[in-house]
C-alpha cells in the first residue's frame, strides 16, 4: 500500500481512538451529572449539590481532552483526505458544519455558563445549563454519526459533475442505519458513564469514606450501567441486521464466513486465515445461529467472503478479533451490571469482592466501544464510502515526510496528555468530595 | 445575488467574527509571560478567559466546517495545501486548551509554569500562523493546475506573510489588553490601558504598511479600483482603529474593545473582499485559483446551509452575547477564591 496512504490511516485512526476515549464519557456523564443536579433543585438536599461538582469536576478533566482532540478530526479531513473531501463534501461537509453550528457552540458556551454561575444563577436557570451541554453533546454526536453513517450506507446522493451531490437532505438525515449506530454509541456511552461513577463510587465505599454521598452516586451509576449494557446489546443486535444487509462484505468479515451458505453456523472459535481463504481452526459449531442472528431468520443465506473479489474484502483478521472482543466485552459488562445493581441498596455492605470487582469493570467499557468502532471503520475497508470510494484514492497530495513527522506528534502529544488525563482522573477520583 | 457570492460573503464573515472573538483571548494568552507580574495576575488573565475561550473557538471549527460545506473543493485545497502551518496551529490550540482546565488541578509551580509555556506556544503561534496564512491566501498561493500546492512551510514564510503574521499578533495583543483591561481593576488594568495605548501607534503603522505592502505586491485591490464604491468597506477597519483609540483614551474599555472587534473583522473582510471572487487564488496562474464557480457546493447543499445559518448563527450570537453580559465584571480576588476558578 502507498505509504502516504498507510500513515494517512494510522494518523485518522489513532488519532479518533484517542478522541473516543473522552467521547462517551462526556455524552454520559453530562446526563449523569444532570440527573444528579435536578434531584438537588428538587429535594434540595445538598448532598446532590456536592454530587453534581464532585462528578462535574471529573467531568471537566475529561470533557476538556474531548474536545482538543475533537478539532484535530474536522481539520484531519482536510489535511489529509482531501480527495475524500472534494468528492463527498457536498453532503458530508454540511453534516460537519450543522454539527459545529447547533451543537459545538451550544456545548461549550453553556459549559462555561456551568462552570462560572453557580452563584450568578438560580438554581433551575444552572441546572437548565447543564442538561443543555448533556443535550448538545449528545446532538453533535447524532450529526457527526450521520456522517459516519454516509459513509457506511450512502444515501440521498447522485453522482454528477465528478463527485457526489446531495439529492435528498431528508434521506441523509434519515438514514436509518445512521440512526441505530448512533443509538448504539450513545447507549454505549451511558453504560460506560455508569460504570465510571459505580466504579469510583465503590473504591471509596470499599474505605468507607463519605458513605451517604458514594452510596448515593452508586445507585444512579448501577442503575446506568444494567439498563444501558442490556440496551446497547439489543440495539447492537439490530446493527448487525443492518450489516448484514446493507454491507455484507462487512458482516462476512466480522464472522470470517468464507463460503456463501444457508443456514449459515457460528463456530465459538474460530482462527482466520486470510491467505487461504478459510479459518486455519473453526470449533464449537452451532448450526443456523448466524443467519438467526445475521437475518433473524435461521434459514437465510448469509454470503461468505469467497464471493466478494479480493480486492472488495476487508481485513479479516482485525475485523473478527474486534468483533468478538466487542461481545465478550459487552456480555461481562451486562454480568457487571447485574452485579452493580443487586447490591444498590445498601453498595457499603456489599462484599469487598464485588465492590473491586466494579472498579475493574470501568475500562471494560471502554475497551468494548472501541472494538466496536475497529469493526466499524476496519470492516468497511476497502471503502471509505461504502460502494463508491476506495480508501487508497482519498487520501492528499502529500510527501511521505509530512505525514510521518504528524504521525509523530500526535503519538508523543495525544500520548502524553492521555496519560496526564488519566492520572489527573484518578487524582480527583479519590479526593473527598466534602 | 447568487448562493455562491451569499456564502462567499459568510464564509468571509465567519472567518472575521473567529478573529474578532478568539483574538482576544489569544492576545491574552501571548502577552501573559510578559505582562504578569505575579501568580494572582496571571490567575487573573486565565479567568478573564475562562468563561469564553472555548466558545471562541468553536467559531474556528463552524468557519472550517462552512469551508467544507459550502466550499469543498476549496477546503480540501486549503487544508491539504497549508498542511504545516494548520498542524503546527492544531497542536498549538490542543495544548492551549488543555492549559485551561489542567493549569491549577496540581499545586506546584513546575506544574504551572509547564503549562503556562503550553498557554503562550498555544496562543502566539495560532496568532501568527493564522496571520501567515490569511496573508499568503490574499497574496495568493503557489497553487497548479490541479489545486496542488507548490511549496512548503517556508514558501509560506515570505515578507508578505510574515508581515501578515505580524499584523494579526499586533491586532490580537491590542484587542486582548482591551479585554483584559475591562475584566480587571486598579493597578492590572492601568497597566493594560496603558499596553493597549503603547501598542496602538505601533499597530496603526503596521496596517498602513500592509496596505501598502498589500497594494504593491498583490492583487488585493484589484476590486477595488474596478468598483471604487467598495473602498467604504476599508473605512470600517479605519473607523474601529481610530475610535478604538479615542474610547480607549477616554476610558470606555467595552467600545474600545468593540472598536477592535470592528478593526479585526473589518480587515478580515477588507481582504476578503479583495479576493472575489476567488477563496484561494493562484499566484502561479489566475486561470487555477479556486473560486466560489469552481469549488462551491450544489445549489441543493448551499441552500439548505442557508436555511441551518439563518436559524442558528443568530441563536448563537444571541446566547454568547448573554454569556459575555452574565461574565461582564472585573475579575475579583473572591472569583478566583471560588472552587471552580481557574
Amino acid at each position: 500500500m502507498d505509504t502516504v496512504v498507510l500513515l494517512s490511516r494510522l494518523q485518522f485512526a489513532f488519532a479518533t481512538f484517542i478522541h473516543f476515549i473522552f467521547v462517551p464519557l462526556t455524552l454520559g456523564l453530562s446526563i449523569i451529572v444532570a440527573v444528579m443536579e435536578t434531584k438537588y433543585v428538587r429535594t434540595k438536599d445538598e448532598t446532590y449539590k456536592r454530587m453534581a461538582k464532585f462528578w462535574g469536576r471529573l467531568f471537566l478533566i475529561n470533557f476538556a481532552l474531548g474536545v482538543v482532540t475533537g478539532i484535530t478530526l474536522e481539520f484531519q479531513f482536510g489535511t489529509n483526505w482531501s480527495r475524500y473531501s472534494a468528492y463527498v463534501g457536498d453532503i458530508f461537509g454540511s453534516l460537519l458544519a450543522i454539527e459545529a453550528t447547533a451543537a459545538f457552540f451550544l456545548e461549550s458556551t453553556f459549559i462555561a455558563v456551568w462552570v462560572f454561575g453557580w452563584e450568578k444563577l438560580s438554581p433551575k436557570l444552572h441546572l437548565t445549563s447543564i442538561w443543555l451541554v448533556a443535550f448538545a453533546s449528545n446532538l453533535s454526536a447524532i450529526w457527526i454519526i450521520l456522517a459516519n453513517g454516509f459513509m457506511q450506507h450512502p444515501v440521498g446522493y447522485v453522482i454528477r459533475n465528478g463527485r457526489a451531490e446531495l439529492s435528498s437532505f431528508i434521506d441523509v438525515i434519515t438514514n436509518g442505519y445512521a440512526w441505530n449506530q448512533f443509538l448504539h454509541v450513545v447507549t454505549g456511552a451511558l453504560a460506560l458513564a455508569g460504570f465510571f461513577v459505580a466504579g469510583i463510587a465503590a473504591w471509596h465505599l470499599l474505605r468507607r469514606q463519605n458513605v451517604d454521598f458514594f452510596s448515593k452516586s452508586f445507585r444512579i451509576g448501577a442503575a446506568f450501567a444494567l439498563v444501558f449494557s442490556v440496551v446497547v446489546a439489543l440495539v447492537g443486535h439490530r446493527q448487525g441486521n443492518f450489516v448484514a444487509e446493507l454491507q455484507p462484505a462487512k458482516l462476512a468479515a466480522m464472522e470470517s464466513h468464507w463460503t456463501t451458505e444457508k443456514s449459515a453456523p457460528m463456530y465459538l472459535l474460530a482462527i482466520p486465515d486470510a491467505a487461504n481463504e478459510g479459518n486455519s481452526l473453526a470449533i464449537g459449531r452451532i448450526p443456523a445461529v448466524l443467519s438467526l442472528m445475521a437475518f433473524n431468520d435461521p434459514s437465510a443465506t448469509v454470503k461468505g467472503l469467497k464471493d466478494f473479489p479480493k480486492e472488495d474484502r476487508p481485513p479479516v483478521g482485525l475485523t473478527f478479533v474486534s468483533f468478538r472482543l466487542m461481545i465478550i466485552l459487552g456480555t461481562l459488562m451486562i454480568l457487571a451490571g447485574i452485579m452493580a445493581y443487586a447490591v444498590r441498596k445498601q453498595p457499603e455492605n456489599a462484599p469487598g469482592w464485588l465492590l473491586r470487582l466494579l472498579i475493574w469493570a470501568i475500562p471494560l467499557p471502554y475497551l468494548g466501544l472501541q472494538a466496536g468502532w475497529a469493526v466499524a471503520e476496519v470492516g468497511r475497508q476497502p471503502w471509505i464510502v461504502y460502494g463508491l470510494m476506495r480508501t487508497k484514492d482519498a487520501v492528499s497530495p502529500l510527501a511521505t515526510s509530512q505525514v510521518a513527522i504528524s504521525l509523530a506528534a500526535f503519538f508523543i502529544v495525544y500520548i502524553l496528555l492521555a496519560v496526564l488525563d488519566i492520572f489527573l482522573l484518578a487524582r480527583y477520583a479519590r479526593k473527598d468530595p466534602a | 445575488m447568487t448562493l455562491g457570492t451569499i456564502w462567499f460573503i459568510l464564509w468571509g464573515v465567519l472567518w472575521a467574527v473567529y478573529f474578532l472573538l478568539d483574538g482576544f483571548d489569544l492576545g491574552i494568552g501571548t502577552i501573559m509571560p510578559f505582562f504578569a507580574k505575579d501568580e494572582t495576575e496571571k490567575r487573573i488573565m486565565y479567568n478573564a478567559m475562562g468563561p469564553f475561550w472555548d466558545g471562541n473557538e468553536v467559531w474556528l471549527l463552524t468557519a472550517g466546517g462552512v469551508t467544507f460545506a459550502a466550499f469543498p473543493k476549496t477546503y480540501a485545497v486549503m487544508f491539504s495545501g497549508l498542511y504545516t502551518p494548520l498542524m503546527l496551529i492544531l497542536f498549538a490550540l490542543i495544548i492551549r486548551g488543555v492549559t485551561f482546565e489542567f493549569r491549577s488541578k496540581v499545586d506546584c509551580p513546575r506544574w504551572r509554569a509547564l503549562w503556562d509555556t503550553c498557554n503562550f506556544l498555544g496562543s502566539f503561534l495560532p496568532a501568527l500562523l493564522f496571520g501567515v496564512a490569511f496573508a499568503n491566501i490574499f497574496e495568493g498561493l503557489p497553487l497548479d493546475q490541479d489545486g496542488i500546492f507548490q511549496g512548503n512551510l517556508l514558501t509560506l514564510l515570505n515578507p508578505y506573510g510574515l508581515a501578515g503574521g505580524v499584523l494579526f499578533v499586533l491586532l490580537f495583543i491590542h484587542h486582548g489588553a482591551l479585554w483584559l483591561a475591562f475584566k480587571s481593576e486598579d493597578a492590572l488594568r492601568a497597566r493594560a490601558v496603558g499596553l493597549a495605548a503603547k501598542t496602538w501607534p505601533v499597530m496603526a503603522l503596521v496596517i498602513v504598511l500592509f496596505l501598502i505592502f498589500s497594494f504593491t505586491s498583490t492583487q488585493l485591490f484589484a476590486n477595488y479600483l474596478i468598483h471604487p464604491v467598495l473602498f467604504v468597506l476599508l473605512l470600517v477597519p479605519v473607523a474601529g482603529l481610530l475610535l478604538t483609540g479615542h474610547y480607549r483614551a477616554r476610558g470606555r474599555l467595552i467600545a474600545a474593545w468593540v472598536a477592535s472587534a470592528v478593526l479585526i473583522g473589518g480587515t478580515t473582510l477588507f481582504g476578503v473582499v479583495g479576493i472575489f471572487p476567488a477563496l484561494l487564488p493562484s499566484r502561479l496562474n489566475p486561470a487555477w485559483s479556486l473560486t466560489i464557480a469552481n469549488s462551491s457546493s450544489s445549489p441543493l447543499t448551499l441552500a439548505i446551509m442557508l436555511g441551518v445559518a439563518i436559524v442558528f448563527v443568530p441563536l448563537v450570537i444571541a446566547y454568547q452575547a448573554w454569556t459575555m453580559h452574565l461574565f461582564r465584571h472585573p475579575v475579583t480576588q473572591k472569583d478566583l477564591d471560588y472552587e471552580e476558578a481557574y
